[in-house]
């Protein structure tokens, strides 16, 4: 049967349909977990109450402004940290001197933890919008250099040289052959780590914050409003399949060339 | 009447050196080769035998160990677009569609738009993409992807086309009908061509010189005149002077052969 050959491709109907199967049996799971009653109220809402509170979050608490802020922080630091950290990627791959001065200190910087820095960061820059920026920033900047770099490094050797033997000058190489040939893969590398930003801005927002999706989300703990906290996570998780969804279409859009 | 030189490789050898203590690899012996404007030069030899490392350093992809290779009375330091190339690797740029792959050159050099056009479009007639113009690289089979890859060379009217085994991929008719394309052109234009291969039918058929090379270390073992008249149509493949000397090179490349199957 078609179903259990490896690697044969679903209808694309059958795909969708997969997809929410598995969305509507997850509710369904946790449906009966709560309402079922094995799962006590104080620890689990049920779904029911967690639309309900969400809701209530969005009409009556001004939700909506904690949902704009979460998402102006992670686009600014993102950005920020893309600005400047997708140029140095290119050049560290493109350039052997570069990688070899940058990248000892970059590997290490990636695997400093974006939110052992909070703590550090309040102190530095207070418990306003930069510190929130920052976190965003040391969390994709160094990941966006080293993953860029790593694949403009790894170009196509042929397509060099013939761009040489075309008359490229070396600048030309970079702008021409190299930008090109890894756009993809650096639209790629800003999609992923722009999922990683979404973490680091909630860590960020749970310490020090009066407004955004974290601030809410401690808030409830508080309040043991279980309801409000994974409606919170739900909308972050919905904000973030929408981004990714909609760098797809970019991707796809411009990166024609790339697909089968 | 003796054409003029326009090419001199002077004492060329290639070593590579031995990577994490095993023994450095002579690619290529002391060559020196003499060619002439407009002449059609097919380096024939088995796999591994340097050829390809001779072209690259024509090319200045690679730098020689010892020796130089001199272009028009200029030393070569390095590529450039004097000397185009075509490559058995498809190299197409990917995100660029035909017309804008043959204007690439061009434009590194920064050649005017519409003139850059007229270049282009004469070239697309002339490798007989009329119609492809738009299309992306993916789109194109093996044997139209190097056609493509040779209007890309030839728009930069190079002083003299560099081809690297471009149609080792291409199944057998493909081929043939790439080897005709090759050859019209070359009767047009004029051009002089250096096209490495290993196929002798292929070499006797384009060339007005074969060079055979041998086994690694490489170095050249017999320098050809093919002195079968142009245009060359297809059928003379099967003409007995062509027979005759794909005979002789049969024999010649054949102890090559088993030199390389046995190192």
């Amino acid at each position: 049967m078609a179903f259990f050959r490896p690697l044969e491709p679903v209808s694309p109907q059958a795909r969708i349909l997969l997809g929410i199967s598995f969305f509507v049996l997850f509710f369904a799971l946790w449906a009966l977990a709560t309402l079922g009653g094995y799962v006590s109220k104080t620890f689990l809402a049920d779904p029911l109450t967690m639309v309900q509170d969400g809701w209530q979050l969005l009409t009556k608490f001004g939700f909506a402004h904690d949902i704009a802020m979460t998402v102006w922080r992670v686009l600014g630091g993102f950005i920020v940290a893309g600005l400047i950290g997708v140029p140095i990627g290119i050049l560290m791959g493109a350039y052997k001197p570069v990688e070899a001065f940058l990248e000892p200190f970059v590997s290490f910087a990636r695997y400093l933890p974006a939110s052992a820095f909070v703590p550090l960061l309040i102190l530095w820059a207070g418990i306003g919008e930069t510190q929130k920026l920052l976190v965003i920033f040391i969390g994709s900047f160094f990941q966006i250099i080293l993953i860029i770099s790593v694949s403009v490094a790894n170009t196509r050797r042929d397509l060099v040289e013939a761009a040489y033997t075309l008359g490229s000058s070396n600048t030309g190489v970079v702008l021409r052959v190299l930008i090109p040939a890894n756009a993809p893969d650096i639209a790629e590398t800003l999609r992923l780590v722009l999922g990683w930003s979404w973490t680091y801005v909630i860590v960020a927002e749970l310490i020090g914050s009066s407004s955004g999706i974290g601030h809410m989300i401690i808030e409830s703990q508080a309040l043991l409003a279980t309801g409000q906290i994974i409606f919170g996570i739900i909308v972050i998780g919905i904000i973030g399949l929408i981004s990714d969804l909609g760098f797809k279409l970019i991707n796809r859009h411009y990166f024609s060339w790339r697909l089968a | 009447m003796k054409p003029d030189v326009i090419l001199r490789i002077e004492g060329v050898s290639r070593i590579f050196p031995g990577v994490s203590g095993r023994q450095p690899v002579r690619a290529l012996e002391q060559t020196d080769l003499t060619i002439g404007r407009n002449e059609f030069i097919t380096i024939l030899g088995p796999s591994g035998c340097g050829k390809s490392t001779l072209l690259r350093i024509v090319a200045g992809l690679d730098m020689p160990s010892t020796g130089r290779v001199v272009l028009d009375k200029k030393a070569i330091t390095g590529p450039g677009p004097d000397r185009g190339m075509v490559f058995q690797s498809y190299t197409l740029f990917p995100w660029l569609n035909v017309a804008e792959n043959i204007a690439f050159g061009l434009r590194e050099r920064g050649i005017a738009k519409d003139q850059s056009n007229s270049i282009v479009s004469e070239y697309i007639n002339k490798v007989g993409l009329r119609g492809f113009e738009n299309h992306l690289p993916k789109q194109l089979s093996g044997g139209m992807q190097q056609r493509t890859a040779i209007a890309r060379a030839l728009a930069n009217n190079p002083e003299i086309l560099l081809l690297d085994e471009p149609f080792g991929a291409l199944d057998n008719q493909t081929r043939g009908l790439m080897q005709e394309l090759l050859l019209g052109i070359w009767e047009s234009e004029r051009k002089t061509v250096i096209f490495v291969t290993h196929d002798i039918e292929e070499a006797i058929f384009m060339a007005t010189r074969v060079i055979v090379m041998t086994a690694r270390p490489g170095k050249i073992k017999a320098d050809i005149q093919i002195d079968l008249p142009y245009p060359r149509h297809y059928t003379v493949k099967t003409a007995p002077e062509f027979s005759a000397l794909k005979a002789r090179l049969t024999e010649e490349i054949r102890a090559e052969a088993v030199l390389a199957a046995q190192a």
